[in-house]
């Protein structure tokens, strides 16, 4: 890469970890995938097979988690919801990343021109709707399911990242490797893509950990209304709005599906945090 | 050390109880939860369940009402004459009833309430309970003659309905607002959101309500049903909303929990007219793929009964053919290979609100999964059902819990959303409604049980437990709930 300003990769991993709480935030996150992977081959239980006379047991050496009201495995519940919430999530950054950093990009490299002041105010114009509640609107117009989500919750991950994309390119096209690369003869998207994209990787990845459990967070409160994932797929959120009325019978059933949702998002945050300390010159050298 | 301090205690018990006796002893006032508000309060131009939920009995009477168990009484007429070829009735009306508003009631009220409801331009939900009166005229302030165009054996059950109340014409137009009848309680407020409340009317003409007070307080959360009948701030909740809470209250001296029935048949409705459920060997198969135990079960945590047709259990006419759609799923997966999809099949399943839908619905998919039959659920809202499959039809299968009382007759109904058309279901319709003999009528209505039971028009599921939960003290509560209704009119604390 050229003019990047990083170190050699091992010495980034090695004070990464000596940081606690990317360590925590590390290993919880690599619990919740490493959960959601294991479920595409093994469950303890099949997450469709109801056993209505085993409803409402509590935590036992059968069942990890215990069962909910229709005799199904909460563990495994968790294990499957885990890979809904975690897809969904995922996808959705992924919409934010490949529509927002071009758009952002492209701004940049148009500073002050028409194709910028259009980008920006179609970004301003998503940023004033309360995420959640367009969300709402999407899946309610369209109906309810995982993809409609992923499109609800994708969409306002485009103007974060088109504004950070923007907004880091704008002080990197005042540097004079950028005037180099110009006086040799490259064009704007080129330069774009080789010199801009790699110096702001790093916030793009601190900003996507942060994104990811924002995501994980929408998707639970979409499904918690009833409008992520349909059953019979596992949600985590749906799992917490059908123990709220047993709460008082049986609160295990609450309890997981909402240690899990907090964890992950603990995680993903610390992860985050992690992140920042790491790439960030100002703090690291302050660190000393 | 610890005698003195119980002596004390006790005495001070004693001083305290002596000085809240009398408030004790006067508690006239309650407070009712209901799940949903009501759009209105005026039973004559709306369909909502929760409109008579309020006002029936309590504001507003008919000339014929239903008690606890689904009988018909006498109301607002005291008495009855029926002519020989069933087509005059001549009511004798009580007398002395007032209107809330201080108005007399008496025939022209009558005549000007049916007439009102029977109209072209009425806005009643169940027109169809007046169809057959031809004309209804006033004999004298206190007898009233309506003639039928043809003998209809059901008259006296459709007036008791809360469709068919008495109003006066000086209020009828602002019922909905600000309901004037001739019930035990006057309407006091009416606080949208949050609740209704009506006090004892002093000009009553019968027995007095014992209550001074009662609010209906509307509460749709489950969660805070719960709350609000632990804490106290609900006396009962008729209609609770949380089965899985009631073993709790079962265990708890403070309360009661009252477990009766409904005219609530729930059914997974099919649609008829849709390829591949209008053949019978599909419809046959998904009946017996589905296990009507496990779903009361899971579903309502035990509160239902297995019904075999579309017909209340506890009606004296209603026959058992639960045998006819037993849970075999061997026998389904047979009846899909005849029908040539051995391979599976993939159906819409949308679900409204209730829980027994939502609950139901999973445990149904989970069933249906296991002949080979792909049940893709939609949740949606009442709105979305009402527009797409009950209007449009656009369902393969649903879930619905139908709370009318007596309401077989839906199935002669062609523009109805089952999509199912019987000239020999309509015929044994069209008798009953020809046929006043008791014995004869029971004979058509198990005719016309089986007919759609063999035609495997819907999955007959169960028939919805009323399951309310109250203070141990108070009385005099429905059991029952043989039309929509919380009569209020008998309840009483007991000291």
């Amino acid at each position: 890469m050229s003019e990047i300003l990083t170190e050699p990769s091992e010495h980034i991993l090695r004070s990464a970890f000596r940081s606690k709480s990317f360590a925590i935030g590390f290993a919880l996150t690599i619990l919740f995938v490493a959960a959601a992977l294991i479920s595409f081959l093994w469950t303890p239980y099949d997450v469709t097979v109801m056993s209505i006379a085993d409803k409402l047991q509590t935590p036992s050496a059968t069942h990890f988690f215990g069962t909910d009201h229709f005799g199904r495995d909460i563990f495994s519940m968790i294990m499957v919801g885990a890979r809904t919430s975690i897809a969904v999530a995922i996808i959705a950054v992924g919409i934010g990343v490949v529509l927002g950093v071009p758009l952002g990009l492209a701004a940049a490299s148009r500073h002050g021109g028409l194709l910028d002041e259009v980008i920006m105010r179609g970004n301003d114009l998503i940023f004033a709707f309360p995420a959640l509640l367009i969300a709402i609107l999407i899946t309610a117009v369209f109906g309810p399911g995982a993809v409609n989500a992923i499109i609800a919750i994708g969409i306002f991950n485009i103007p974060v990242f088109a504004r950070l994309a923007r907004g880091a390119a704008l002080t990197l096209w005042t540097r004079d490797f950028i005037l180099a690369a110009r006086v040799s003869g490259k064009g704007v998207t080129r330069i774009s893509a080789e010199h801009i994209l790699p110096n702001i990787m790093n916030l793009l990845i601190v900003q996507g950990t942060i994104q990811f459990s924002l995501g994980i967070l929408a998707d639970a409160g979409l499904s918690y209304v009833g409008l992520g994932a349909q059953p019979p797929t596992p949600s985590w959120g749906r799992m917490l709005a059908e123990a709220q009325t047993m709460i008082s019978l049986a609160p295990h059933i609450a309890l997981f599906p909402g240690f899990a949702i907090l964890l992950t998002v603990l995680g993903l945050n610390l992860m985050g945090d992690g992140l920042r300390d790491l790439f960030d010159p100002k703090i690291r050298r302050g660190r000393g | 050390m610890n005698k003195p301090f119980k002596t004390t205690a006790f005495a001070s018990f004693l001083a305290l109880s002596a000085a809240f006796s009398p408030a004790f002893a006067a508690n006239t006032a309650i407070n009712v939860g209901m799940v949903l508000e009501p759009p209105g309060l005026d039973p004559t131009s709306g369909a909502a369940a929760a409109i008579d939920e309020v006002v029936y009995a309590n504001i507003f009477q008919g000339l014929t009402r239903f008690d606890e168990n689904g009988a018909v009484l006498p109301d607002l007429a005291k008495s009855w004459d029926i002519s020989e070829d069933g087509l005059t009735y001549t009511f004798h009306l009580q007398t002395g009833v007032k209107f809330h508003d201080g108005t007399d009631f008496d025939a022209e009220d009558v005549k000007f309430s049916l007439d009102r409801a029977r109209a072209d331009d009425s806005t009643n939900a169940q027109k169809a309970l007046f169809a057959d009166i031809a004309s209804v005229d006033v004999v004298d302030p206190a007898t009233v003659k309506i003639t039928l165009s043809k003998p209809n054996g059901s008259l006296l059950f459709n007036l008791a309905w809360g469709d068919a109340a008495m109003v006066a014409p000086e209020s009828a137009a602002d019922d909905a607002t600000k309901p004037v009848g001739t019930g035990p309680f006057k309407f006091d407020e009416w606080a949208k959101g949050d609740h209704v409340t009506m006090s004892k009317f002093d000009g009553y003409w019968g027995t007095p309500a014992k209550l001074d007070k009662v609010t209906f307080k509307f509460i749709s959360d489950p969660t805070a049903a719960f709350a609000a009948v632990m804490a106290g701030d609900v006396d009962a909740f008729p209609l609770y909303p949380a089965p899985e809470t009631l073993s709790q209250f079962e265990a708890d001296p403070r309360f009661q929990v009252i477990v009766g029935s409904t005219e609530g048949e729930t059914i997974l409705a099919m649609n008829n007219g849709k390829a591949p459920l209008n053949d019978i060997r599909v419809r046959e198969a998904i009946a017996h793929a589905i296990n009507r135990q496990e779903i009361i079960d899971g579903a309502m945590f035990g509160y239902g009964t297995p019904i075999g047709t579309h017909f209340a259990p506890h009606n004296p006419a209603y026959v058992d053919l639960t045998g006819l759609s037993n849970y075999d799923p061997e026998k389904s997966k047979e009846l899909l290979k005849e029908a040539g999809l051995a391979d599976g099949l993939t159906l819409s399943l949308k679900l409204p609100p209730p829980s027994y839908a939502r609950r139901g619905g999973e445990i149904v998919a989970a069933q249906l999964a296991k002949v080979g039959i792909t049940a893709n659920i939609e949740n949606v809202e009442w709105a979305q059902w009402l527009e797409g499959p009950f209007k449009n039809r656009d369902y393969d299968l649903t879930i619905v819990s139908h709370t009318e009382p007596m309401d077989i007759g839906i199935y002669g109904r062609d523009d109805y959303y089952f999509d199912y058309h019987s000239d020999e279901f309509k015929k044994i319709m069209a008798d009953l409604n020809n046929t006043t003999d008791p014995a004869k009528r029971t004979e058509l209505l198990q005719a016309a049980q089986k007919r759609i039971a063999e035609d495997f028009v819907n999955v007959y599921l169960f028939e919805l437990a009323k399951t309310g939960v109250a203070n141990a003290k108070v009385k005099g509560l429905w059991k029952n709930q043989p039309t929509q209704a919380n009569d209020m009119s008998a309840v009483y604390w007991e000291d």
